[in-house]
């Protein structure tokens, strides 16, 4: 071909297929040169060892009965999860009275179920807000009782996954904008503001949860002028939307922090004022930034809800204790805490999936294609 | 106001950046419908000079009046003079979360309280003039440089402006995308918008504006029209400056 020749466009063409079957690819993934084989066969290796007997207890040998003469017959050569299939109330719901029991579950469906619809962003609309004060409302008058001929239950009675569940989401729903307005503040120019902020998110860091909660439980009381009390439930949930709002308020500076410059001057030179600048511009695009952060704070203020046992509430973990209080079931703790933990699990990896699922979706615009 | 009144005046202007002086005593008077290019080395004060116009930037010594209004702390002011004065900037800052449509109308919407569909004929008579109204829905990074900083061209215009301030607009494009946006800009000019340019593009300068400024070091070194300016420079900074840009 010489230099002189006729542009032509060369037509575009399919990519190279893949060569595909399950023997092509495990060569290429597994056995592809010595270390990728050394590494799989001792992997294999591994679940050899340990898969059999793990199997063995937890499903072959396994008692499902709640059966405790065959639970001690079996030992340590077998799983009881009769232990789960006897105590599965107390543990869900702690120390609700039993009989009332469809009520805490009634409340906390309605909850999951509200949750999970606001996790879908077609339904982010006034309506999902007037949803959740009726939710919202529903759910402690469900709790709580007293009207409508439900009987009164005080709320030091509530308690396990309703609880759990209670805690992490008012906390969170209140935390996430009060974190927000603490990241504003710790970049505002207004030298009092920044300061009280600054202070707010260095104290609450700067001590344990366990801290917090007791300060709320015991000392708070003690500043109170006499007469005057306020739930301890109350307390607690403020003590852990303050505690969770300053490690957000953090994660959201730093989106902050990431936003270029130019898009609030460009914003500036349009003539937007601060707070239009900051609803329609930074926030949108600070607060997808950091997405996977956020869902981060939010798995970690799930799972810390369980130290208000330190202060005698009972959630998921501190009903498991309760009903493991039982001498006949003492010994299968193991059991139990599995379970509690499974129930932790399927939660905190639901929200991590979403937050995969949201941060792509958040993102249409911000990538090419 | 009389219309004789010049709508931008710089009177012994200052502005330091910690002990670094950015600009040094500018005297500067714009009159209504005038084109000025502004251009010198980099680092002269150039795009602070425009960015105060707009309060992007404060000056800290001498009075900046804009359409009559003197730019102090005044919030309201500032405000004021932002919705008659257009800014592009050099990276184009288009809010990158919005399609282009809702780029055009978020300010006409929020700062004019203009209904949605007004504000939406408005963005696409707009669109329209720079060419790109096939664009309107898709996202900014989807758009190559040159149609990305046609929509910010139309972005500025959507509150109708009566100044429009230019900030490098070409300086970051692939140089078969300048011409697209310098066309824009030419039927800007020769609409009697005033019209505040800095730029490298000396073709421009030449053929659309009325006076160009040549700043160095935080002043204004020379002023004249662009003929006396690239015909007959009298400072030693200005040749200098432009025997290094007219050299190819």
């Amino acid at each position: 071909m010489s230099a002189a020749d006729v542009f032509e466009v060369i037509p575009s063409r399919p990519p190279p297929v893949a060569t595909e079957g399950v023997l092509p690819w495990l060569r290429r993934n597994l056995f592809s040169d010595w270390k990728n084989t050394l590494g799989t066969v001792i992997i294999l290796g591994l679940l050899a060892t340990f898969l059999p007997p793990l199997l063995d207890w937890a499903v072959v040998n396994a008692v499902a009965r709640p059966d405790n003469a065959a639970c001690r017959a079996i030992g340590h050569a077998g799983a009881c999860w009769g232990v789960i299939a006897e105590k599965y109330r107390l543990i869900l719901f702690g120390r609700y009275p039993y009989d009332e029991q469809w009520r805490p579950l009634v409340a906390t469906s309605l909850m999951t179920v509200l949750l999970v619809a606001s996790c879908y962003r077609p339904f982010w609309s006034r309506w999902l807000i007037a949803a959740w004060v009726v939710v919202l409302a529903a759910f402690f008058v469900l709790m709580m009782g007293g009207v409508f001929g439900l009987t009164f239950v005080e709320t030091a009675r509530w308690g396990g996954f309703p609880l759990t569940i209670m805690l992490s989401t008012i906390g969170l729903a209140t935390a996430f904008p009060l974190s927000v307005a603490v990241a504003l503040g710790r970049r505002s120019r207004m030298p009092g503001i920044r300061t009280l902020c600054v202070l707010y998110v260095e104290l609450i860091r700067g001590v344990p949860l366990i801290s917090v909660l007791f300060m709320a439980s015991f000392m708070f009381p003690l500043f109170m002028p006499a007469g005057m009390t306020i739930d301890v439930m109350l307390r607690v949930q403020v003590g852990i939307t303050l505690f969770s709002a300053a490690y957000l308020a953090e994660v959201v500076r730093g989106g902050l922090q990431a936003l270029p410059r130019g898009q609030i001057e460009a914003a500036q030179s349009l003539g937007l004022s601060y707070w239009q600048t900051t609803r329609k511009v930074v926030l949108p695009q600070s607060l997808r930034l950091v997405v996977p952060a956020i869902m981060n704070t939010f798995i970690g203020t799930f799972k810390d809800t369980s130290l208000v046992t330190i202060v005698s509430l009972y959630d998921l973990t501190g009903a498991l204790q309760l009903a493991l209080g039982d001498s006949d079931w003492r010994k299968f703790f193991l059991e139990g805490q599995l379970f509690v933990a499974g129930v932790y699990f399927v939660c905190c990896f639901a929200m991590s999936r979403y937050s995969k699922w949201i941060e792509r979706h958040l993102n249409t615009g911000t990538r090419r294609n | 106001m009389q219309a004789t009144a010049p709508i931008i005046e710089f009177s012994r202007v200052n502005k330091w950046y910690g002990q670094f002086h950015a600009l040094r005593d500018i005297d500067l008077s714009v009159a209504r419908g005038e084109r000025i290019v502004i251009c010198g080395p980099s680092g002269s004060g150039k795009s602070t000079l425009i960015r105060c116009i707009n309060r992007l930037e404060e000056h800290e010594q001498g009075v900046l009046k804009v359409d009559g209004v003197e730019l102090t702390d005044d919030l309201k002011a500032i405000e004021t003079i932002r919705r008659e004065v257009g800014m592009v900037f050099q990276q184009f800052n288009l809010f990158p979360h919005l399609t282009v449509l809702e780029n055009l109308t978020l300010a006409p919407m929020w700062v004019g309280k203009m209904p949605k569909r007004e504000a939406e004929e408005r963005a696409m008579q707009q669109l329209v003039r720079v060419k790109i109204p096939e664009q309107a829905s898709k996202y900014p990074l989807q758009l190559s440089g040159g149609q990305q900083q046609r929509v910010a061209i139309a972005r500025a215009l959507c509150l109708t402006p009566k100044i429009m301030l230019f900030d490098e607009p070409t300086s970051a494009l692939d140089p078969e995308m300048i011409k697209e946006v310098l066309d824009v800009m030419f039927e800007l000019a020769n609409q009697g918008i005033t019209m505040l340019c800095v730029t490298h593009e000396m073709g421009f300068a030449r053929s659309a504006a009325d006076r160009v400024v040549f700043m160095d070091q935080g002043q204004i070194v020379e002023q004249n029209t662009p003929t006396e300016f690239f015909g007959h420079p009298r400072n030693e900074r200005t040749k200098d400056f432009l025997s290094k840009i007219l050299a190819h």
